[in-house]
């Protein structure tokens, strides 16, 4: 597979920036849009400089929406409205990850994702979930041990 | 569905403010064509002619974190226009050299002594910071020169009074010097 170089960032942010807004207007409302717009770049922007390779970033950004959106559901105490079905839009960045942490709760599928389809540090993985380095490898590692259990 | 040019502009301050980017840049008119003009936390990294020019040397320069943020470009904009309306002899703005590699920045360092509206050769420049030898090593590093306009390359000529080169070009060069009044030979 040919690695595509990483572009600028005001480039990829062009590229993503509307289907984005458009998605969390879908999700969370237009007035809470804005704020979930701009925590979703800035994320984006902690963890840009751990991109290892530029494929699929569109997948990559709206995994990070869809953390976002949840940390915003939370936040306004209706997590119970999240279904299991409600909390991913995206495409995860490869098959075999799609199929595979599919299941995984929202929190251990983005860490396990962004982990082993991205490549990310668990320090990045961390800015991505709004956390930090060390509650990212605890849930990337509880993600592969439940699929381990799956599997098997 | 259209990002609203609000929370576009919102987001870019933001992420200016939060100390996120390797650079924000914004292009800029001048009379001597468009300006890529890009700065760090620091000061202002870089400035480079021309829109066909890409970020390219840019990214490769300071990293891939670059961002159009406008308003953060806003007081090296002013200042350079007015410089080029012949209002502002000397730039306030900092401007930051750290990517730069140490003999250079020595070179570029002994530049900005070098007065509006006047101009030193390749060979005193080279004298001035202790090596009277390197003058070609100096055109080389003036060549380099990440922040044109600014750091003011254009003050340096050859021995014979010829404008001998310019990254951004000998018409450039011959502008800005014009521009400043300088006596040519």
């Amino acid at each position: 597979m040919a690695l595509v170089s990483i572009p600028p960032f005001e480039e990829f942010y062009a590229a993503h920036r509307d289907r984005v807004y458009g998605l969390l207007v879908r999700r969370v409302g237009r007035q809470q849009a804005d704020d979930a717009f701009q925590e979703t770049f800035l994320r984006a922007l902690r963890a840009y400089d751990g991109l290892r390779h530029a494929e699929q970033l569109g997948a990559w950004v709206t995994t990070i929406a869809e953390r976002v959106v949840i940390d915003a559901h939370r936040r306004s105490r209706s997590t119970e409205k999240l279904g299991e079905s409600e909390a991913w839009d995206g495409r995860p960045p490869h098959a075999e990850l799609e199929h595979l942490a599919g299941e995984l709760p929202p929190t251990e599928r983005a860490a396990v994702v962004l982990r082993y389809g991205y490549d990310l540090d668990y320090d990045q993985i961390g800015a991505v979930l709004g956390s930090n380095a060390t509650a990212a490898r605890q849930a990337a590692s509880a993600g592969v041990r439940r699929l381990r259990k799956e599997l098997t | 569905m259209t990002v609203p040019a609000k929370l576009d502009e919102r987001f870019r301050d933001a992420a200016s403010a939060a100390g996120l980017l390797d650079a924000a840049y914004d292009v800029t008119d001048s009379p001597v064509g468009e300006l890529l003009v890009a700065a760090t936390d620091r000061g202002v990294c870089w400035i480079e002619f021309g829109p066909e020019e890409t970020l390219d040397r840019l990214q490769r320069q300071v990293g891939t974190r670059l961002l159009r943020v406008p308003r953060r470009l806003t007081p090296v904009r002013q200042e350079l226009d007015e410089y080029f309306s012949g209002e502002r002899t000397t730039f306030d703005v900092d401007v930051d050299l750290a990517a730069v590699p140490a003999f250079q920045r020595h070179v570029l360092d002994e530049l900005v002594r070098v007065p509006y509206g006047e101009v030193t050769t390749y060979g005193a420049l080279a004298t001035r910071i202790g090596k009277p030898r390197a003058a070609r090593a100096v055109g080389g590093a003036l060549n380099r020169n990440p922040v044109p306009i600014i750091v003011p390359c254009h003050r340096v000529i050859g021995a014979s009074g010829s404008l001998v080169g310019y990254a951004g070009g000998l018409e450039r060069k011959q502008l800005l010097l014009q521009l400043e009044g300088a006596a040519l030979v």
